[in-house]
């Protein structure tokens, strides 16, 4: 990105330099904010683990917002800066540069970007542009955006751009979205109970075909269309997405190299009812062949325009994360049930300060499919639920106040993982079955000092087998922690491999800035945030962590 | 020549920084982005409105546990703290498409009292600069930032009321 920066940025820092050279004696024309933050390791090399030698030694990834805002008008920039990328992320990340820069203003309710921007359309079916910069996910658009609520309860949306990928750009993409809130609009729906809102959107992306072999189809378009309703206490949630014939590298089968040209479809749904005290949230999902990307042969987590979360409970845990979901883009049928219950403080099952629970069980199977041997692929029936099953968990959280000082947290978790499809190992992986116990105590000493112990427990037979967590925190209210944890491959088959990860830890807050300092071991694994994972290489050594924001 | 120009960009904004850290008695507003209420419907940042008393306003997800040991150890209070300053707790959640549906039952099977909104493409985070949550900001009557705080650990709560009691009575805040 840095090699195609436009004049426009250079305008706009040139204008803000002697707009602020000029009155900076006086008061600045603008306001201006921004954030910081920077992660370091120091490697050490340590075979027992498998973690991999760092020949630079240190590592480290870091990022600089600015943001400057007057009246309707807004522009910033991000620096980033990987000198070289920290183990886990990709290395195409190597390197710094000016990676996000726009300017956007407001006249008349019509909102115009130029430079990057992120954006979603519905739950981002077919379209979500967004950072999740703790992961190395970034797919920022760059081009021009324009917001339009022409009348009180309409939105409408238009883009063309590029997106970004590490310190590079690719792709043609192009979108429209409208929603109506029909209760904002229609002025006898205004005090109706039931408030209803629909939405569509259409993304087109073009590609030049430049095999000689197969016809390539150069504008791919998706679509989706979407409803929510809300009355009193219910909510009821659709989307529905489909997309046209995409051939890529996600979709490729031995006889189709390029990829097969059957048209994709995604059907979301979720209905949720709750009261004080109750909530209740049931959800279904079908995706069919939906991975869909701005360059066709891209994989991983690189240029997807679709954003298809896991239907699953997001763990965090420490040992409850080493089998989380991902969503198999190419096919899977979904499904979620959620109850959040309070036993109210006076009840037998209350008690003093009441109790609170709450259960979740969710699955994914594969799709109902027949091959047809062509260049479509298979065929499958909608929203048929396939015999394999991937993933199904059941979770159990029961949180309980003692007394004023103590706080109890005990958590259940069954997994059945399919270890070869999840992470697309091949079939050599039997399925994995897990039983988690986890007692969580939180014991506050007095208003500054309180400790907070947990205990975790992992059984399967499978993988590597069995393990054991326990970790103590110490916290000086406002401004220090202290933490101390050991993970422990006590189950392990192989008498070698049964390793300590131990930690320790420390930080420090105030305001707005936070330093935290680590040492210790990291066990290999996925680290996923909102559904979408990393895998993270085992690794030893001194770690530092610096946020700023002001 | 295009190191060059990245770097000049890079001093003129680290100058206009510098320039305009020494104005420490600035206080910012917070800027007007489009967020979305439980209902579905749109609200801008500006709407968020306490008549001219305090906002707490807290930047939180469902699966973010400090987030929420904030959150509940606020609420065991928070009707004392209401009627003692005329607070008001803003709860935004930046769940995305992933856990957005549990957010309503999430809140309601907590019993918590929140005025709760939603931030799922964290463009509300972005202009508040939140890297990380749970991150809390303090508004004095006028919406301007008087104070911030990133993490939580028990006893913070404390911390926060004495600066709330201190912005509802209009004082300065050291």
């Amino acid at each position: 990105m840095v090699k195609s920066l436009p004049k426009l940025l250079i305008v706009v820092a040139f204008g803000m330099l002697t707009a602020a050279s000029a009155q900076a004696q006086t008061t600045l024309p603008f306001e201006i904010h921004g954030n910081f933050q920077i992660d370091a390791q120091y490697y050490l090399e340590d075979s027992t683990i498998g973690a991999p030698v760092v020949p630079e030694k240190i590592l480290s990834n870091g990022f600089g917002n600015l943001n400057f805002t007057r009246g309707n008008f807004n522009a910033g920039i991000r620096y980033e800066s990987y000198l070289n990328p920290l183990l886990g992320f990709d290395t195409r990340y190597k390197g710094s540069g000016i990676t996000y820069r726009y300017a956007t203003y407001t006249v008349d309710n019509l909102e115009v970007t130029l430079g990057n921007f992120y954006e979603q359309f519905g739950s981002g079916l077919i379209f979500r542009s967004y950072e999740e910069r703790g992961l190395g996910i970034d797919n920022a658009m760059d081009g021009i955006r324009l917001k339009y609520n022409p009348w009180n309860g309409v939105y409408f949306k238009a883009f063309i751009a590029q997106q970004r990928t590490y310190f590079d750009k690719a792709g043609l993409v192009r979108g429209f979205d409208g929603e109506v809130a029909l209760m904002d609009l229609i002025k006898s729906l205004e005090k109706s109970k039931t408030k209803i809102t629909i939405g569509g959107g259409v993304v087109s992306k073009y590609q030049a075909d430049q095999n000689d072999l197969y016809k390539l189809p150069e504008n791919v378009l998706a679509f989706a269309t979407r409803m929510r309703l809300t009355r009193g206490n219910f909510s009821l949630n659709s989307e529905y997405a489909y997309k046209y014939n995409d051939p890529s590298l996600i979709n490729a089968t031995a006889s189709y190299p390029k990829g097969i040209y059957k048209p994709g479809q995604a059907l979301y749904l979720n209905g949720a009812y709750s009261k004080k005290g109750l909530g209740i949230s049931l959800s279904a999902k079908y995706i069919d062949n939906m991975s869909f990307r701005s360059d066709r042969d891209a994989t991983g987590n690189d240029l997807n325009l679709s954003f298809l979360p896991a239907l699953t409970k997001q763990q965090t845990y420490r040992l409850a994360t080493l089998y989380p979901y991902a969503t198999q883009p190419n096919g899977e049928v979904g499904f979620q049930g959620e109850l959040f219950y309070n036993f109210k403080k006076g009840t037998s099952l209350g008690g003093e300060y009441g109790t609170n629970i709450a259960l979740n069980y969710s699955r994914a199977n594969g799709l109902d499919t027949t091959n047809t041997n062509d260049e479509m692929g298979y065929e499958s029936k909608f929203f048929g639920i396939g015999d394999s099953k991937y993933f199904e968990e059941f979770n159990v959280e029961v949180q309980k106040k003692i007394n004023k000082d103590l706080k109890l947290v005990v958590t259940y978790i069954y997994t059945l993982y399919d270890k070869g499809v999840i992470q697309g190992l091949g079939e050599n992986y039997s399925t994995i079955y897990s039983h988690i116990g986890i007692a969580e105590i939180q014991y506050k000493i007095n208003k500054t000092n309180s400790v907070r112990v947990e205990l975790q427990h992992l059984y399967t037979k499978q993988d590597h087998q069995s393990w054991a967590m326990g970790l103590i925190e110490y916290s000086i209210s406002p401004n220090w922690f202290f933490a101390v944890f050991d993970e422990y491959n006590y189950g392990n088959e192989i008498v070698a491999n049964r390793i300590h990860y131990p930690n320790v830890s420390m930080g420090y807050n105030r305001g707005a800035n936070r330093i935290s300092m680590g040492y210790g071991k990291q066990r290999e694994g996925l680290l996923c945030v909102g559904g979408v994972c990393r895998n993270v290489p085992a690794s030893n050594g001194f770690s530092i962590s610096v946020t700023s924001s002001f | 020549m295009k190191k060059n120009v990245v770097s000049l960009i890079l001093i003129s904004f680290l100058t206009i920084s510098t320039l305009y850290a020494q104005d420490k008695t600035a206080k910012t507003g917070i800027p007007s982005v489009n967020i979305k209420a439980l209902d579905g419907s749109v609200i801008s940042t500006d709407q968020l409105e306490n008549d001219g008393k305090p906002i707490i306003l807290s930047f939180w997800a469902t699966w973010c546990k400090p987030c929420v040991n904030e959150l509940s150890a606020i609420n065991e209070v928070y009707s004392d703290w209401q009627k003692e300053t005329g607070v008001k707790l803003v709860a935004m959640s930046i769940d995305d498409a992933r856990t957005i549906p549990s957010v309503a039952p999430f809140i309601n099977g907590k019993g918590w009292e929140y005025e709760v909104y939603l931030d799922p493409n964290g463009d509300f985070k972005r202009a508040m600069n939140v890297n990380m949550v749970p991150h809390t900001f303090l508004l004095n009557g006028k919406r301007e930032v008087v104070d911030q705080h990133t993490s939580f650990a028990p006893g913070d709560e404390d911390k926060l009321f004495e600066k709330v009691k201190k912005v509802a009575a209009g004082q300065p805040l050291d």
